[in-house]
């Protein structure tokens, strides 16, 4: 990132509801960001924290409170909308009704800022088309309606009209809401594939931390006090930003494995021996139990495998207990008699 | 495929147009009356003076309104993101007619077409003005309370209230006129295609044709807004001044229509749905001629059965649209697709 310029840089950004008026509400700010080329940015932070409003200010579709945007080095202010649609393509939570909309219809829309005043398109916006299908993986869905499609296939459609659009910044509000598990991963993995690829710059919110931390290259983290922290992964865990925005009731951040606890730990304690895959799902279970796995307990857990079969060997101090499934594992461990 | 429709469609546009001409209280063989269409000089006299007074003009107006009115309804419907939109739904035609009430009022006059005849073409231009502004007026109004109720539903019943409000204003102004005037003025509401000849006719249609072409010019515009408003912006439309051309030209044509035809109703909304029906497609630049032809073939059949062939007696159009338009509207609520398309 040496001396590259921004393709976005805001200084000073303050964002809010309703500027210019009485009615003035001020969300967060002052906020000093970049964006850089091939870069995938993650903008985190719980509901209602202005995320939206951060993506809509810099997008030029809100006006900012105060403080300045730019756009490859130029105000956004002065920039006429037309200019602003060939450096920022966007997608948004608004939902497409259109049910007559066909899919390749949707996609060419994207080409609206390049085609003529009939919206005819020429082979230069068939070819960045036909790239946009190609690279989400829509081609299959081309002749179909827009609510015949699920929330995934949707949100690859709405993906590629902003591809077809071809800009160097893409910025989506919320892509991963509404999808399932694999969808949301797909949609995460393609989008940090087409940062690395193309070099386009892509701003996202979402929710997805797990999926954030293992794609970002920056993630900004937004808190509810209009604050915002912006650098590495692993910088933001370090400096314990993340365990400050997201640590709530029944909810801790833990940066020693990167993940959510949900669970308060009971007091009973309980060590786990064994290898692979076996060992670690019974960690797993034991935790949602409620139990405190350390190798210092009394009562001893031993996993073992032979033969294909598994069974669970537990020493509680004086007894010695064999099972051979975990839920009977887990059942035992529930009898008051046995702690 | 798209060709075979339109040529199904033109052919039937031909046929239409010979049967609405042809048929009346006077029969015309059809034979005759393309004799009569290509070489006038060789026919039955009264024959040409119907054909050419009467049947030509009003197939004509059929035409244009068929156009106009089917073209303003599908604007509205994208504007709105409304499939149940329309000039007759959302008031633009009541305030059409208040525009039309209120040039009478202050000429001290009726608000009859006999009256806007006497005022001869500048009159027609008033007329046409004081629609067409009355048409806009209650569009920027509801375009102002769209913007900021996002509920489909709510944005209907805003528009019929204020649809309501307006004719009540007519109401109350023809309460204190007197009973030749409101008979005047109720033959109006019936809406005619019947008495738009000559100078008005040409004025007619230039008004209707400049609307269109504002329409086909904003082709692109109006597929941006098919997203929403936040998406058309982000591809680069100024949405305010797409805006603008869109209220301008679906005023001109509800407007411009309204003031001589009377407030038509149904075919606004329903010429866009059967149009994209048959078309498959939501793309302006192929809808708003689609909208032309199916809007003309329509109006043609309406009036074609508004004259009770074999008979003297000749039914308000109005009647006739509500016939033809209703079921297509309930088509659109309960069936299959439920509110989908717009």
């Amino acid at each position: 990132m040496e001396k590259q310029q921004a393709i976005l840089h805001t200084t000073a950004l303050t964002i809010g509801y309703h500027p210019g008026t009485s009615h003035l509400k001020v969300i967060a700010g002052p906020l000093n960001l970049s964006l850089y080329a091939g870069q995938l940015i993650c903008l985190l932070g719980p509901n209602g924290c202005g995320k939206s409003t951060l993506l809509r200010t810099v997008s030029g579709l809100q006006k900012a409170v105060s403080g300045n945007i730019q756009l490859e080095g130029k105000d956004l202010k002065g920039l006429k909308p037309a200019d602003i649609a060939r450096q920022i393509s966007l997608v948004l939570t608004d939902n497409v009704r259109s049910g007559n909309l066909d899919v390749y219809s949707l996609i060419s829309l994207g080409r609206y800022p390049y085609s003529g005043w009939l919206g005819i398109l020429n082979q230069t916006d068939k070819t960045a088309i036909d790239y946009a299908i190609d690279a989400t993986g829509t081609a299959a869905f081309l002749n179909r309606k827009m609510d015949s499609l699920s929330d995934g296939e949707c949100q690859k459609v709405m993906l590629a009209r902003a591809i077809a659009q071809d800009t160097p910044l893409i910025i989506l509000d919320e892509p991963t809401a509404h999808l399932d598990l694999p969808s949301r991963i797909q949609l995460m993995r393609l989008l940090h594939q087409l940062a690395k690829e193309t070099g386009k710059a892509i701003l996202i919110s979402t929710h997805e931390l797990d999926l954030a931390l293992q794609v970002a290259d920056q993630i900004w983290l937004m808190d509810s006090g209009g604050h915002l922290a912006a650098g590495l992964p692993e910088e933001l865990i370090l400096d314990g930003s993340f365990q400050q925005a997201f640590d709530k009731d029944g909810l801790s951040f833990d940066a020693a494995t990167g993940t959510f606890h949900i669970h308060h730990p009971r007091k009973e304690e309980l060590s786990v021996t064994g290898e692979g895959t076996a060992a670690f799902w019974t960690r797993k279970a034991l935790i949602r139990k409620g139990y405190a796995v350390t190798p210092a307990a009394v009562r001893r857990i031993t996993v073992s495998e032979e033969g294909g079969l598994m069974f669970w060997l537990l020493d509680t101090g004086g007894d010695k207990l064999s099972f051979n499934t975990l839920s009977s594992l887990l059942h035992a461990l529930d009898q008051p008699g046995i702690t | 495929m798209n060709k075979i429709k339109i040529l199904v469609l033109l052919s039937l546009l031909v046929m239409a147009f010979l049967l609405d001409v042809a048929l009346g209280s006077v029969h015309i063989p059809v034979k005759e009356v393309v004799r009569i269409l290509f070489r006038p000089d060789a026919a039955n006299e009264s024959w040409i003076y119907i054909i050419e007074k009467i049947r030509l003009p009003k197939a004509m107006t059929a035409i244009i309104v068929g156009c106009g009115l089917s073209v303003s309804g599908l604007q509205m419907q994208t504007l709105f993101r409304n499939p149940l939109a329309g000039p007759s739904v959302l008031g633009i035609t009541a305030g059409a007619s208040l525009g039309v009430a209120l040039v009478m009022l202050s000429a001290g006059s009726i608000t009859s077409l006999y009256t806007i005849r006497e005022l001869g073409i500048s009159g027609s231009w008033l007329v046409i003005a004081a629609s067409s502004i009355g048409a806009a007026l209650i569009m920027v109004v509801i375009v102002s309370i769209s913007s900021s109720l996002k509920d489909n539903v709510i944005v209907l019943i805003v528009g019929v209230m204020i649809g309501n409000i307006t004719l009540s204003v007519i109401s109350i102004w023809q309460y204190f006129s007197s009973p030749e005037l409101i008979k005047d003025y109720l033959m109006w509401t019936f809406g005619s295609l019947g008495g738009v000849t000559g100078n008005q006719l040409l004025i007619l249609a230039i008004v209707v044709s400049t609307g269109l072409l504002i329409s086909f010019f904003s082709s692109k515009l109006l597929d941006a807004l098919l997203l929403g408003d936040n998406y058309a912006r982000s591809m680069g439309l100024t949405v305010q001044h797409a805006r603008l051309l869109i209220v301008l030209s679906t005023s001109v044509l509800a407007g411009g229509i309204t003031a001589f035809c009377g407030p038509i109703g149904f075919i606004g909304i329903a010429v866009p749905h059967l149009s994209r029906a048959l078309f498959h497609t939501s793309s302006h630049r192929i809808l708003i001629p689609a909208c032309c032809l199916v809007g003309t073939v329509l109006m043609l059949i309406c009036d074609i059965v508004a004259q009770l062939p074999g008979s003297q007696t000749v039914l308000p159009i109005n009647v006739i649209t509500a016939l033809v338009g209703s079921p297509v509207v309930i088509w659109i609520i309960a069936g299959p697709n439920k509110l989908r398309g717009f």
